[in-house]
């Protein structure tokens, strides 16, 4: 507890802080809030005093686009499989991971490497295990021997090489290679805190368990999960709120134009759909913000009803 | 249900380089008769958690045997022994509400011994009853007091109806007057189950004041069993002199010479038959008469004064103790400012011990409730029926 007349040492300390904040942060947003009702806002011409209607056009010209809707679908898609996915494999990996005794740290260590990584390299790695290369060099014969690595152990298993992202490939496929790299992504962060959380359950009530002949799923369902659902409620809200904001990961597999060479954005997420908004030609401010806080709109509804079925779902 | 152990050892692997094991049960032999409540008393690190664990089933031992009854369950799984275990702190399931909890043994029973929910529900409430938190079933255990959640765990200890009932330090976190409540209430609830049971504790207060029987243990040793008053009047060894009894047994160096105990100058009592050797004498604290030119000259030091009894503080050159503390009645009067007091010395509440070994040297008088096991020779059993009839003879000898 600080005392009153030491506060302002306090204050002293948090300033650098603060101001940080402010600038970076509070002001950004409330720009970008009051940018979103300008219409055909640019910040030059602002500078020179133009003056804009204040009105909720730039929500209405988004709203109208299909390619926000197509951009919206794809995030939305993203999040509801890869979050669920990643958040069982993380729960698995960690309570395997807390059981194992030799060779604990290494491994642990190992899971966590992903998160250490640059996510535009880690993609373009992807990238080229997911390849069908070859397309340009010559015959079919020469593509297969060409393949990325995904593609040659489907080979050996008897299957025809798959076109993950290459010009031509489906939507499906596209969609296959971005969830496992989303969900790979997204593990080591996720496990680190599970881990982190079953660390720090007390063993007792496993040896309670034990001595109440309860089996290992038993105890997995009514005990560590249980246990450790302040920790899942956590990996699941910031696994939304990351998915929301998907972007960067497109980008290192599909490169900038976010799809597969013949069908450019078709894998745009609602980040893309900004920042395509803000780097066109013809720059549009207005409708970039109105994107943004539809984008933190959607964030915020998801997360109150994820905190509000973790209330009930959180015990303790 | 008795409990049979029979050369119980658990040896730890050493952490250290130099690969020194830890023993912490050494050959441990001792019958647990039915129905009755046992104390494990002895300092931390003796083995008597580890002892109760491996009665459990939580840990397996390194060698010997663990029969309940006639069943020998020393490989079996905790779950397939029929135990209850109630955790020192308490370990209850922070989720379930206390009904969950106390429900929760019952849910995992398989095959035949699988109940209907209105039976669970039965024995859940009936056991619920027993210990008194029927009211309580639909709260968490973070909702109830320190006592209320021991009496969750035991409840949900004996919901499946186990063969032993085992209870891990069962009050050392409740407060000091909930402790003295809780104990009544184990001793309650054992006897009415007439579930044999067994429990661990540092606090020889405890032990002796609900334990039909305690076993005295140190390093992993057994130092002593028998009821409580025995140990208590009758300790084997200088340790368990020590460790019964507050407050403490007080001590001094000592001899023996031509039939007589001396402490210094002062012969404290006859020793007939006794060759003339160092010693180390201990006197209980009421074994002490206060007596005008009595035996044992001490300086005194402070009277303390306690409604019931006086506790007299003093100092004697000869004691192992920075201060000998006496507990006298209330009707004796000590003038103030008296710089010495003298006492004579209780027969039966004066103990010596032979220098080296701090082995029990017996007096005219005395005699042995208990003899300790030697390491090589097969013992017999000191079943409680042996201790009964030396407590016989001890009483005749006393008339």
């Amino acid at each position: 507890m600080v005392e009153s007349r030491h506060q302002w040492k306090a204050w002293i300390y948090l300033a650098p802080a603060i101001v940080l904040l402010l600038i970076f942060t509070v002001y950004p947003i409330f720009n970008t809030i009051r940018i979103s009702f300008l219409e055909g806002y640019n910040p030059l011409e602002a500078m020179n005093g133009t003056k804009y209607a204040f009105n909720l056009q730039n929500f209405a010209k988004v709203l109208k686009y299909k390619n926000f809707f197509k951009c919206l679908k794809n995030t939305l898609l993203l999040c509801v499989i890869t979050v669920p996915v990643s958040t069982l494999l993380a729960l698995l990996i960690a309570v395997c991971l807390n059981s194992i005794k030799p060779l604990s740290r290494l491994l642990q260590t190992i899971f966590f490497l992903p998160y250490v990584t640059n996510s535009i390299a880690i993609g373009m790695v992807f990238a080229a295990m997911f390849n069908m290369v070859g397309s340009a060099y010559g015959t079919p014969n020469q593509i297969i021997t060409t393949a990325g690595i995904i593609n040659n152990i489907i080979g050996v298993f008897g299957l025809g090489p798959v076109n993950w992202i290459n010009s031509g490939s489906t939507y499906l496929a596209n969609m296959t290679v971005m969830v496992i790299y989303i969900v790979w992504n997204a593990l080591p962060f996720k496990i680190l805190i599970l881990l982190g959380g079953l660390q720090s359950v007390n063993k007792q009530y496993y040896d309670a368990a034990k001595v109440d002949g309860t089996s290992r799923a038993r105890v997995f369902w009514r005990i560590t999960v249980p246990l450790l659902s302040p920790m899942i409620a956590y990996v699941v809200i910031t696994g939304f709120i990351g998915g929301f904001k998907e972007y960067s990961s497109i980008v290192g597999i599909f490169g900038e134009k976010m799809g597969p060479a013949d069908d450019a954005g078709r894998l745009n997420t609602m980040v893309g759909f900004i920042y395509n908004e803000l780097y066109s030609s013809t720059p549009n401010y207005g409708r970039a913000s109105a994107a943004a806080l539809i984008l933190f709109g959607i964030i915020l509804i998801v997360t109150l009803l994820n905190l509000y079925v973790s209330k009930k779902r959180v015990h303790y | 249900m008795k409990v049979v152990l029979e050369n119980l050892t658990k040896i730890f692997p050493s952490r250290n380089k130099d690969g020194s094991e830890v023993v912490a049960v050494n050959n441990f032999t001792f019958e647990i008769p039915d129905g009755k409540l046992i104390g494990l008393l002895g300092p931390s690190g003796c083995g008597k958690s580890t002892t109760l664990y491996m009665i459990c089933g939580l840990q397996a031992a390194t060698s010997g045997k663990i029969y309940f009854g006639d069943d020998d369950v020393t490989n079996l799984e905790p779950e397939s022994r029929g135990v209850g275990l109630v955790f020192q702190n308490y370990a209850l399931y922070p989720h379930m509400t206390v009904k969950q909890n106390i429900l929760f043994p019952l849910q995992n029973l398989k095959g035949e011994d699988k109940l209907s929910k209105d039976e669970m529900l039965e024995r859940a409430y009936n056991v619920a009853k027993l210990v008194q938190i029927d009211e309580l079933m639909n709260r968490k255990p973070s909702e109830l007091s320190g006592g209320q959640q021991q009496r969750v765990a035991i409840a949900r200890a004996l919901v499946k109806m186990p063969r032993v009932l085992l209870l891990d330090e069962p009050l050392s976190n409740l407060d000091a007057r909930l402790r003295l409540q809780t104990r009544e209430e184990i001793k309650r609830i054992q006897k009415s189950t007439g579930i044999t049971t067994v429990f661990v504790t540092h606090d020889q207060e405890e032990a002796m004041s609900i334990s039909d029987m305690i076993v005295v243990m140190k390093k992993g040793i057994i130092q002593q069993i028998g009821k409580p008053q025995d140990v208590y009047d009758s300790p084997v060894n200088l340790f368990v002199a020590k460790f019964l009894g507050t407050p403490p047994i007080n001590v001094f160096n000592g001899r023996v010479e031509n039939g007589a105990i001396y402490i210094g100058e002062d012969k404290v009592a006859s020793a007939n038959g006794i060759e003339n050797q160092e010693v180390i004498i201990g006197i209980r604290p009421e074994g002490f008469i206060l007596k005008e030119n009595g035996a044992l000259k001490l300086k005194l030091a402070n009277v303390e004064v306690m409604g019931r009894d006086v506790s007299v503080v003093s100092t004697k050159e000869e004691s192992a103790n920075p201060i000998i503390r006496s507990i006298i009645d209330a009707d004796n009067k000590i003038e103030e400012g008296k710089e010495e007091v003298t006492f004579d010395i209780k027969p039966n509440k004066i103990f010596i011990f032979n220098k080296e070994t701090e082995e029990r040297i017996y007096l005219e008088g005395q005699t042995p409730t208990y003899v300790p096991q030697k390491e090589e020779e097969k013992v017999e059993e000191p079943a409680l029926e042996t201790v009964e009839e030396t407590e016989a003879v001890e009483e005749n000898t006393e008339e």
